[in-house]
């Protein structure tokens, strides 16, 4: 029997992340491994507004800052519990995506970058300067999710390091099926389509502004929940987390891994996590060394390192 | 009833007419043709009925509706499908993607249930598959489904383009010249599957440089020189009209003149 692409994916990513733990030299590495997974869910929504649908968003951040702020300020504010805020935040990501989106979505190329990078700009500072609700630049305390002392009562005890772990892997597995589903579908289709030519797209029926927008608004709530899980696992949360950098980061983590693919922005998104992790040792020349890999993968592994690795080693085996 | 009203059509670029006050009609199973030189806006002609660009003047009707200036994707979902001269295909789909899109407006449901990947998203997409298969075959790329898009050669291209648009089971249907880059059997391949979709019911409006296949498939010909109609009518007779022999029929043989002129300077 084959299997799907789809499931090929799927699979390889559970298999990973059940045996990664037996090789961690020590509790750290779930903290590690956490960050990357929590960064790959929202590099998995880039996958679908810049693979699929083939438009940039430099704002991203932005969203990561609505969901992690709703996890430290609607449990004060509202009295949700903050698994429900995961919720709320994702919501008012969505609707402040749909708000965002509509104008910005008009522009093409390196208009929507600037102007995408100006909404992210724009939610940091909010978030910096309105110290009397957030804290301002030293940021807030978040509650406790209280899940894992719900299971330990039940029998179920785990390190906190092994508790984010097993949620961030399960919302990375979620996330990237969520995905991998949209991808062959009608919408997928559509979004592919335009990616490919607007003009054709639109001549087989298909409302490429709405088309975007969906894509959009999908990828906003990916970082939202990424957000969210951030100021979770962190029980606090400072106005970085929606800082340009961090958008930045995103679309780099996207575009390296190989942004066309599911895979690939997990890939990108491990990659980038790790990578600066293994080459602390190098010290000063840690950023100097990073900024030349993603020099070189540029430009000799255009589609990205996953896809580039996989033909590369096709040409070998062939 | 007609279906197709063109009526005054008109667009200017920097000043310069494009096309001016174009008119003519077309009706369910007919097959129209516009024919003239390089440069006399018959794509603009087609861009301008199908939404890609908006008229400066004139009004466009279709079943009865006033279409004039409506964007592509509203015109597909009142019958209208078209190709395109220069290629506008989705290189980095496979065949069979580009011809499933053409099913998007039958396949579309709600984002919700294509995200989880429901049953009824799933129904979908897999009649959508069954359906774009078969459109392949009719078109000869069977063989081809699962390749890229991009890798395919020019003239395969054409008749994937026809394909998806044909996805959309169009009333009205626009080929900017279908057979252009493809060798003699696939040119009567084209023209036999344009006849067929004809005899099933579906208005086409033809570009085509191929005058054998225009003369022989076209019921009414309209003929376009410097963005204006200088005629139109059966094949028969515009094949006999003064002016259209010399606008183009006679350009064509200038440019053949031309041609053997350069053919010469070369040795
Ligand atoms: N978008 C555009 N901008 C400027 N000029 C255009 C545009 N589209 C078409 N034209 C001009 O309109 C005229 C008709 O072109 P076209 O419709 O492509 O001719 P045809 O298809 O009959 O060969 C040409 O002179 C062309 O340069
Ligand atoms: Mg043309």
């Amino acid at each position: 029997m084959r299997i799907s692409p789809k499931m090929a994916t799927l699979l390889t990513l559970s298999v990973i992340m059940l045996i990664a733990p037996f090789f961690f030299p020590s509790a750290y590495y779930f903290r590690i491994a956490s960050l990357v997974y929590v960064n790959a869910l929202a590099v998995v929504g880039v996958v679908i507004l810049t693979g699929y649908a083939g438009q940039i968003s430099l704002g991203h951040a932005g969203f990561a800052g609505i969901g992690g702020y709703a996890c430290a300020l609607a449990p004060v504010y509202l009295g949700l519990h903050p698994a429900a805020s995961v919720v709320f935040g994702a919501l008012a990501s969505g609707v402040m995506a749909w708000i965002v989106g509509r104008p910005i979505l008009r522009l093409k190329g390196y208009y929507l970058a600037v102007a995408s990078l100006g909404f992210g700009i724009l939610v940091s500072m909010v978030l910096t300067n309105e110290i009397a609700v957030t804290g301002g630049p030293d940021g807030m305390k978040v509650a406790d999710l209280g899940l894992r002392s719900w299971l330990s009562e039940r029998g179920l005890s785990l390190t906190n390091g092994q508790f984010w772990y097993t949620i961030t892997a399960l919302l990375l597995l979620a996330g990237a099926w969520l995905a991998l589903n949209l991808e062959n579908s009608a919408t997928g289709r559509a979004l592919r389509a335009l990616h490919g030519s607007e003009t054709a797209a639109g001549t087989v029926g298909i409302d490429v502004a709405s088309a975007k927008l969906t894509a959009f608004i999908i990828s906003a709530v990916y970082a939202s929940v990424s957000g969210s899980l951030i100021a979770l696992m962190n029980r606090m949360i400072t106005p970085d987390i929606a800082g340009y950098m961090h958008s930045i980061e995103m679309v780099t983590m996207a575009v390296l891994g190989g942004s066309a693919s599911v895979a690939g922005g997990v890939f990108g998104a491990a990659i980038l996590t790790l990578l600066p992790q293994a080459l602390t040792s190098f010290d000063q020349y840690e950023q100097v060394t990073l900024g030349l890999i993603m020099m070189l993968v540029m430009i000799f592994l255009r589609q990205g390192l996953l896809p580039g690795l996989a033909s590369l080693l096709k040409g070998r085996g062939a | 009833m007609t279906l197709l009203t063109v009526e005054g059509l008109g667009i200017q670029f920097g000043g310069v007419k494009a096309v001016n006050d174009v008119g003519f009609s077309l009706n369910p199973g007919e097959i129209v043709s516009i024919i003239g030189p390089n440069g006399a806006g018959k794509t603009t002609l087609f861009n301008m009925i199908s939404g890609v660009y908006t008229p400066g003047a004139g009004k466009v009707t279709l079943a009865g509706e006033d279409v004039t200036g409506m964007a592509p994707f509203l015109l597909a979902r009142r019958g209208l499908s078209r190709t395109f001269q220069n290629l506008q295909i989705f290189q980095s789909m496979s065949v069979l993607e580009n011809v499933m899109s053409g099913f998007h407006l039958r396949e579309r449901g709600s984002v919700l249930a294509d995200l989880f990947a429901w049953p009824t998203a799933r129904r979908r997409a897999r009649a959508a598959e069954g359906d774009a298969r078969k459109l392949l075959e009719r078109v000869g790329l069977e063989r081809a489904a699962e390749r890229e898009a991009g890798s395919l050669s020019y003239g395969s291209l054409k008749r994937l383009e026809i394909a998806r648009a044909l996805a959309l089971d169009p009333r009205l249907l626009l080929l900017d010249e279908p057979a252009a880059g493809c060798n003699a059997v696939e040119t009567e391949e084209i023209d036999h599957l344009i006849e067929e979709i004809a005899k099933a019911g579906t208005a086409i409006l033809l570009v085509e440089h191929d005058m054998k296949m225009v003369m022989r498939i076209s019921k009414h010909i309209v003929v376009l020189d410097h963005g204006e109609k200088i005629a139109e009518g059966e094949p028969a007779v515009v094949s006999r009209d003064p002016r259209v022999i010399e606008a183009y029929l006679g350009a064509q043989a200038k440019d053949k003149a031309m041609g053997e002129e350069a053919g010469h300077a070369e040795h």
